[in-house]
């Protein structure tokens, strides 16, 4: 973890609800996609934790949704805002086990730390499959950022105006066969992916946050090795330890 | 030149800085970000005799002036702590550690006591009689003097090491229930711990917290901290360690002037990791701002006449 002043280069919006954050700053404590960084904003005690969606030397991509408070107030933050944050925090995703055709299976504001991950797994030649899951057209994001690595997602809605009509596991029956599973995304969904997934896999979870870097127990789990954080023993867990 | 260094209960403190029990860990989270020897010494998260979960989740609530929480007392149970954390955290802290500790019954708190107390590493027991999560649990020790009192006794019959009793903000008189502390044989109290609370989600209309109720801390929680502070300080002559919305050096001096020898850090150390780095750097200038020299200097100093 390392604590670093972020500027915003640019933040604008995406999708209904949804925002691009483009930050410039030090990256260096991010070593895995599936981490995330803690943000803090003016007027807010808690910090608001959000994933990383791409990162390189000195830049850092966030996609938001405007849910409450703290994240309406992060759309009025102009280009130049520099921000306090945590970066560098959680496990990630672990790479090493993918094997060659991996498939990701996102949902919503779960889709952003997926793409950070294809792009890479990309870059290791391997051959990924995409299902993402949105609630209708307006709320479509980042499918052209997956075309672009030579992904081309499987999209599903759940009033059917674009893509497959119902949800992200009836897009995995749709995918190829793959060698291994990531996702990330609402606790139901992710429950029913776990159930619908014939492979191994590890599973990226959200959990109201009192640090963020594994002081308070605030996010505490139960797991079959025992109880994990969240934010510092996830939040990617194996598919083989979650406890529904 | 300044002096920062304090007396607590017999053991010096290079500084009077505690980050408080329950965001603190047992220190290797934070001796990862600084060197956690410039504390003045931590309060590690609360034990109790057998390892606890703590409550379901959400554990954690936002209000403007602080958080809410409801973990629970999820710790390891006190012979893990004592077979791996404390190992674990001679590596990096090289000071006497405070051990704060849980219970159900005041027999519970005797023998976890007596197990953290033969430790080398602790120096100071801080018994948490005041733990409003737990059901049926610490908040009715701490809410009456007479309980108060049974609990004190009990933990002194186990040890002689530095016994500190941690107080309630809820209990109806704070001063009667820390000068019932002293006459059982306490030799300090800190204060204060989390104050309950809820948060209630318009979106579900039900409370947020799983627990239904939390504990609030954080910077609204100052001024009520000053004030009981400045009340123990006139019921009781044993050290006080303040806390209670302490963010800044500023803080410590005004819980010092209240009557505290000591002040503890809490919420703080969640939303800003290197809370107490900063204060501790920062004391220095501040105490010269205001014309201190020496911090026993002004313990107690608001109390005129
Ligand atoms: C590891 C992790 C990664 C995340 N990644 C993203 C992401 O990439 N994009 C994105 O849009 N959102 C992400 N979220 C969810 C995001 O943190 C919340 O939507 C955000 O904190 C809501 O803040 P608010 O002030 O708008 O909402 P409010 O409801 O007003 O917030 C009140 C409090 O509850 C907390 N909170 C509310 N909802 C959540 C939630 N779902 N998870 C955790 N804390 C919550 C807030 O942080 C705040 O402390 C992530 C959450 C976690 C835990
Ligand atoms: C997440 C969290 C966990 C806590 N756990 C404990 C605990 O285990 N034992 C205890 O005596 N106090 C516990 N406390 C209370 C703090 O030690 C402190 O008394 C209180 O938070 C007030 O200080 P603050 O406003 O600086 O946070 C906890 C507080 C927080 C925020
Ligand atoms: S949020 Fe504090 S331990 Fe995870």
């Amino acid at each position: 973890m390392k604590q670093t002043t972020f500027t915003i280069a640019q933040n604008s919006p995406l999708a209904e609800g949804i925002y691009r954050l483009h930050l410039q700053g030090d990256t260096t404590a991010i070593t895995a996609p599936g981490q995330f960084v803690n943000l803090k904003l003016e007027g807010f005690y808690l910090r608001r934790p959000i994933s990383v969606c791409d990162w390189a030397d000195g830049e850092l991509t966030l996609l938001y949704k405007v849910l409450g408070r703290g994240t309406e107030a992060m759309t009025r933050l102009p280009a130049g805002t520099r921000l306090d944050v945590l970066t560098g925090l959680g496990n990630g995703y672990d790479m090493t086990l993918s094997g060659d055709r991996p498939l990701l299976v996102g949902g919503g504001v779960g889709i952003p730390p997926l793409y950070g991950l294809a792009k890479r797994l990309r870059a290791q030649g391997k051959a990924v499959q995409a299902v993402l899951g949105f609630n209708s057209a307006s709320d479509l994001f980042l499918l052209e950022d997956f075309r672009a690595l030579q992904i081309e997602p499987v999209v599903t809605t759940a009033d059917g105006s674009a893509g497959l009509r119902g949800l992200v596991t009836d897009g995995m029956a749709a995918a190829g066969p793959y060698s291994y599973l990531y996702t990330c995304g609402p606790e139901a969904m992710l429950r029913a992916v776990w159930q619908h997934c014939g492979t191994s896999g590890q599973f990226s979870f959200e959990e109201r946050m009192g640090c963020g870097f594994g002081a308070c127990m605030g996010c505490s789990c139960r797991t079959k090795y025992g109880t994990k954080r969240i934010c510092k023993d996830g939040p990617v867990l194996q598919k083989e330890e979650i406890l529904w | 030149m300044v002096n920062t260094a304090v007396t607590l209960c017999g053991i010096r403190l290079d500084n009077p800085i505690i980050p408080a029990s329950g965001t603190f860990g047992y220190g290797y989270e934070f001796a990862q970000l600084y060197d956690i020897n410039m504390l003045g010494t931590f309060s590690f998260k609360g034990t109790t005799r057998q390892p606890r979960f703590g409550n379901p989740t959400p554990r954690i609530a936002e209000y403007a002036g602080g958080l809410l929480n409801a973990v629970g007392l999820q710790n390891p149970g006190a012979d893990a702590v004592i077979a791996e954390e404390l190992p674990r955290l001679r590596q990096v802290f090289h000071k006497p550690v405070m051990a704060n500790v849980s219970g159900f019954s005041v027999e519970e708190y005797a023998e976890t006591c007596a197990l953290l107390a033969a430790q080398e590493q602790v120096g100071w027991l801080e018994v948490n009689i005041s733990c409003p999560n737990v059901h049926g649990g610490g908040a009715a020790f701490g809410a009456d003097p007479k309980a108060a009192a049974e609990v004190t006794r009990a933990v002194r019959a186990v040890t002689d090491k530095p016994l500190i009793l941690k107080l309630s903000p809820t209990a109806a008189d704070i001063a009667a229930v820390a000068r019932a502390c002293q006459d059982a044989g306490a030799d300090g109290v800190s204060l204060i711990n989390t104050l309950p609370g809820m948060r209630i989600d318009l979106k579900r209309r039900a409370p947020l917290l799983a627990n239904g109720t939390g504990g609030m801390s954080g910077p609204a929680m100052l001024p009520l901290a000053v004030r009981m502070v400045y009340q123990v300080y006139q019921a009781v002559e044993i050290p006080i360690v303040g806390m209670g919305g302490v963010s800044r050096a500023e803080d410590v001096l005004e819980l010092m002037l209240a009557g505290a020898t000591a002040v503890g850090v809490g919420a703080a150390n969640l939303v800003e990791p290197y809370a107490c780095r900063n204060i501790i750097e920062t004391l220095p200038d501040v105490m010269l701002r205001y014309g201190i020299h020496d911090l026993n200097d002004i313990i107690g100093g608001a109390h005129h006449g």
